[in-house]
């Protein structure tokens, strides 16, 4: 077995702990930038408090939200999760959101990514693991590829910035895709 | 000019639900798998009570990012299946449908192809949307072959996203932009529903 399920290389998933990261992740939510990137719904900064009462509700079991945290210094670089979860059909929605701009493109992402999928097929024991991404986000793009996410389609037009349409590209890596990936 | 009626097409109307006629009815749907597995493929399948029925519908008509409706005949009003606009995402005016005719009786008489011009019509007259999604199942080819007659375009296909029936099964989803859609109306010889 797996001795540290949510270890990765260079970072280690952790549960949202109210007191210790809400300020840092009220601090991220100011950067729009960041925000569109992560999701569609309206970027708006969150306050330290609501941050708090979101990371105190008890946990969902459709829903397992953790902190990215690095495993040289434990400093927190961002969260990621799997949401949406359908126990039914074996399925779940992957997110990553490194909101510490200083460590996006250093491979923590990608490390982080992999202990999620890690987390989702040995742990969660789920068929499949589904997302979605932004056309005007190459670079996480290129991140899900790599750790081997399979494109699927791209949903036309679904999201609308500064006047302009663009497509969501949706991806999914079914368990044998993964198991290939990790024997290899 | 506005059109006369959104709600009227030549031999179906969508409608709203009647909660003291026609729970029981729906009810009963619910009690059909194969209905469940099609026009709720995500959730477990479920038989309903009619007072839940009635209970599902209360909660909807408070909703403004869901829009129900019954599909009805002209001719005697009877009730054939249901139409639905959801997740209405008005920050990118997009939104997915839900369409189906009930009994297989029903089936295959144009009634599903005019509930869905009305509901279309509907989602881009009314609601201003941009962009509609409709997600279909493989094990329902007769879905996404009616969306496509209507428009739709294939999108994505989600390899082996559900399970049914001890197999797995892809999921495909299909769009319509607002603009392919005002494109097929003006376009030569395509009638009003």
């Amino acid at each position: 077995m797996t001795p540290q399920l949510l270890h990765g290389r260079l970072v280690r998933l952790a549960a949202p702990d109210p007191e210790r990261d809400s300020a840092e992740m009220a601090g991220w939510s100011r950067d729009s930038e960041m925000l569109r990137l992560m999701d569609d719904d309206p970027a708006r900064p969150w306050s330290p408090s609501r941050l708090q009462e979101r990371m105190s509700e008890e946990p969902k079991l459709d829903h397992f939200w953790f902190m990215v945290r690095r495993l040289d210094d434990d400093r927190l670089i961002g969260e990621a999760g799997l949401g949406g979860i359908s126990w039914l059909h074996g399925e779940a929605w992957l997110y990553i959101s490194l909101g510490d701009r200083a460590c996006w493109g250093k491979g923590y992402g990608t490390d982080a990514v992999r202990v999620l999928l890690r987390y989702a097929f040995e742990e969660l024991n789920l068929a499949r693991v589904s997302l979605g991404v932004y056309d005007y986000n190459p670079r996480a793009v290129r991140v899900y590829e790599k750790v081997g996410f399979v494109h699927e389609g791209r949903l036309r037009e679904s999201v609308q910035r500064d006047g302009k349409h663009h497509d969501e590209i949706v991806m999914g890596v079914l368990r044998q895709d993964w198991e290939r990936m990790v024997v290899s | 000019m506005l059109s006369q009626s959104l709600f009227e097409g030549r031999r179906v109307r969508l409608d709203r639900f009647d909660a003291d006629k026609d729970a029981t009815v729906v009810a009963r749907w619910t009690h059909d798998l194969d209905w469940l597995q099609r026009i709720e493929a995500r959730k477990v399948a479920r038989p309903l009570a009619a007072a839940r029925v009635r209970e599902h519908w209360a909660s909807l008509e408070k909703s403004d990012s869901t829009f129900l409706f019954a599909v009805r005949l002209n001719s005697d009003g009877r009730l054939v299946g249901q139409a639905a606009i959801g997740e209405v995402y008005w920050m990118h005016r997009s939104a997915t449908i839900r369409l189906g005719i009930a009994t297989p009786a029903d089936r295959r008489q144009g009634f599903g192809g005019e509930a869905l011009a009305l509901l279309v019509r509907y989602a881009f007259d009314e609601l201003n949307l941009h962009r509609l999604t409709a997600w279909t199942q493989e094990y329902n080819p007769q879905a996404a072959r009616f969306l496509e007659r209507a428009g739709f375009v294939p999108e994505v296909r989600q390899r082996q996203a559900l399970q049914r029936n001890g197999r797995r099964w892809d999921v495909i989803v299909l769009g319509l932009l607002r603009e392919e859609w005002e494109r097929a109306r003006s376009g030569p010889g395509e009638a009003e529903p």
